[in-house]
């Protein structure tokens, strides 16, 4: 009889792992509010954490950002102009930018890039034992360590989201007022007239959890490193790609919970 | 005084050590020797509390530290320094700000006074105005003088060094030994070194420990293990290839 093609047993692994992961994460998540109401908060590297985190990330997200609009605008335009419809463009890309695309696109680049960067140097400092010698030293790592990065990206994920919906908004702007010939004044008429404060809401809410996701992830795989350079890289990886599944999972539920319980 | 009162440790089904009692009397340097790999860094970081041992007693001043949570070690661990093996400075903290680190986190003390602080720590180790430099801009043995600087600078009553002269050349290596020597002199402090370097071990020792398959298999002055007619200490002590101890250890 033919063998079914199908590892269970690795398959078990994986679900074990995943579990493993996910309680970790609930786990470290716990440590960290308890150093959060426990300890004095140490500022200077909060700020310095909002420095490398957020504001380093500007440049990137500035350009991405732009670039969403103005492609979002061209894709719409081609349907709106078929419609006589040019004018709605502008709450098109208003509503998309400001309830979606702001908050995730810019949560998967402050992932991949300070995320990244936060397991790497949690993981370098583990395997050049640095995070035993804070240990000997009466320090505990998660308030050292997790805390400032946590509290950094959490806060400043909202505002640096609310930079990016203003500059998608421009480059919806620039396609319109300059290429579909709508007045600028329209195009900012319409696009305060369709924007609610809940969709800002809503997209503000989802950043802040998108933060504790992607400081929470990526101090946990640094925690996690095993083995020299490789196991830094792979863990690296791993953190990049966990934070991307569970933003994307957290955005999910969070635009059914808009949608079906605050229509 | 230290106790180690038959301690046992496993990592995923390996045992690294195999009920290991072992005493360390106040103001004694012991230096603990042993192959590569054989748990010697395990036992120290057992002793400053960052490891538990699956069974057994540690002892430190009549207090059972294994019994202790992280909150009760701390201020244990506030008398204890650890020199690692890789001297483990802050990578994004000048030298004045790791020497100075745990008087920023522990002591209400004025930027002045921490400043005074590093320098006389600094000063201790025979290095001067290097405040301002980063770990990455230090040598091998500069870096384990800024360490040894650190653990100092605390004051502490008990100092743990591991491998101190491990990837150093013989003329910074022993710059290193007579340092460890000089400092156990004048401060007082009880000293535990873990070494494969027998030079290292000879010029430091009060006494020398050897550690074997997890167990502590001779001990002794200097001299006893000298003259030892252990064949297992013999073998290692000389760095002979044949002998009891076979197998080539990777770790």
């Amino acid at each position: 009889m033919k063998r079914p093609n199908f590892n269970f047993l690795a398959l078990g692994k994986n679900i074990k792992d995943l579990f493993y992961f996910l309680g970790s994460l609930f786990h470290l998540g716990l440590e960290n509010i308890f150093w959060i109401f426990h300890a004095p908060l140490k500022k200077n590297i909060i700020l310095e954490q909002i420095e490398k985190t957020v504001i380093k990330s500007l440049p990137i997200v500035s350009l991405i950002s732009l670039f969403i609009g103005i492609i979002l605008a061209l894709q719409t335009a081609v349907q709106m102009q078929r419609l006589g419809s040019e004018m709605y463009i502008a709450s098109i890309v208003a509503l998309s930018v400001v309830r979606e695309l702001g908050p995730v696109i810019t949560a998967l680049i402050v992932a991949g890039r300070s995320g990244a960067a936060i397991t790497a140097e949690i993981g370098s400092m583990l395997v050049t034992e640095q995070i035993d010698a804070l240990k000997s030293l009466a320090v505990n790592p998660v308030h050292y360590l997790v805390v400032p990065r946590f509290l950094a990206l959490s806060f400043m994920l909202p505002v640096l989201t609310l930079y990016a919906n203003i500059i998608g908004i421009i480059g919806g702007y620039l396609i319109c007022v300059y290429k579909l010939s709508i007045s600028s004044t329209m195009y900012i008429n319409i696009t305060f007239e369709a924007l609610r404060f809940k969709d800002l809401f809503s997209g503000l809410i989802k950043a802040l959890f998108f933060g504790m996701i992607i400081a929470l992830v990526s101090c946990l795989e640094g925690f996690r490193v095993e083995g020299g350079a490789e196991g830094v890289g792979k863990a690296t990886r791993n953190s990049v790609v966990a934070s991307f599944i569970l933003i994307i999972t957290a955005d999910c539920i969070f635009t059914a919970i808009f949608y079906f319980v605050f229509p | 005084m230290i106790l180690i009162d038959q301690i046992t440790k496993s990592f995923n089904s390996k045992l690294v050590l195999d009920r290991l009692s072992l005493k360390i009397e106040k103001g004694e340097t012991k230096v603990v020797i042993g192959r590569s790999g054989c748990g010697k860094s395990v036992l120290l970081k057992h002793l400053i509390g960052i490891l538990k041992p699956d069974s057994g007693r540690i002892f430190i001043e009549d207090r059972d530290i294994t019994e202790l949570s992280e909150k009760e070690l701390n201020p244990l661990r506030m008398n204890m320094a650890m020199v690692f093996q890789s001297s483990a400075l802050f990578d994004s903290l000048t030298v004045s700000e790791n020497v100075g680190f745990v008087l920023r986190e522990h002591y209400h003390l004025t930027d002045q006074e921490i400043l005074r602080a590093v320098k006389e720590a600094l000063n201790l180790v025979e290095l001067e105005g290097i405040e301002e430099l980063m770990p990455h801009e230090l040598s091998g043995g500069m870096k384990k003088r800024v360490a040894i600087a650190r653990a100092v600078c605390m004051k502490p009553k008990i100092i743990l060094y591991d491998e101190p002269t491990t990837g150093l050349d013989p003329i910074t290596a022993d710059s290193i030994i007579n340092l460890i020597k000089n400092l156990h002199d004048r401060l007082k402090v009880t000293s535990v070194v873990v070494t494969h370097d027998m030079k290292t071990a000879f010029k430091i020792a009060d006494r020398i420990a050897m550690l074997y398959e997890g167990k502590i298999i001779a001990e002794g002055i200097p001299q006893d293990i000298q003259n030892t007619d252990n064949p297992f200490v013999y073998q290692f002590i000389h760095g002979l290839s044949s002998g009891p101890i076979t197998g080539i250890n990777y770790d």
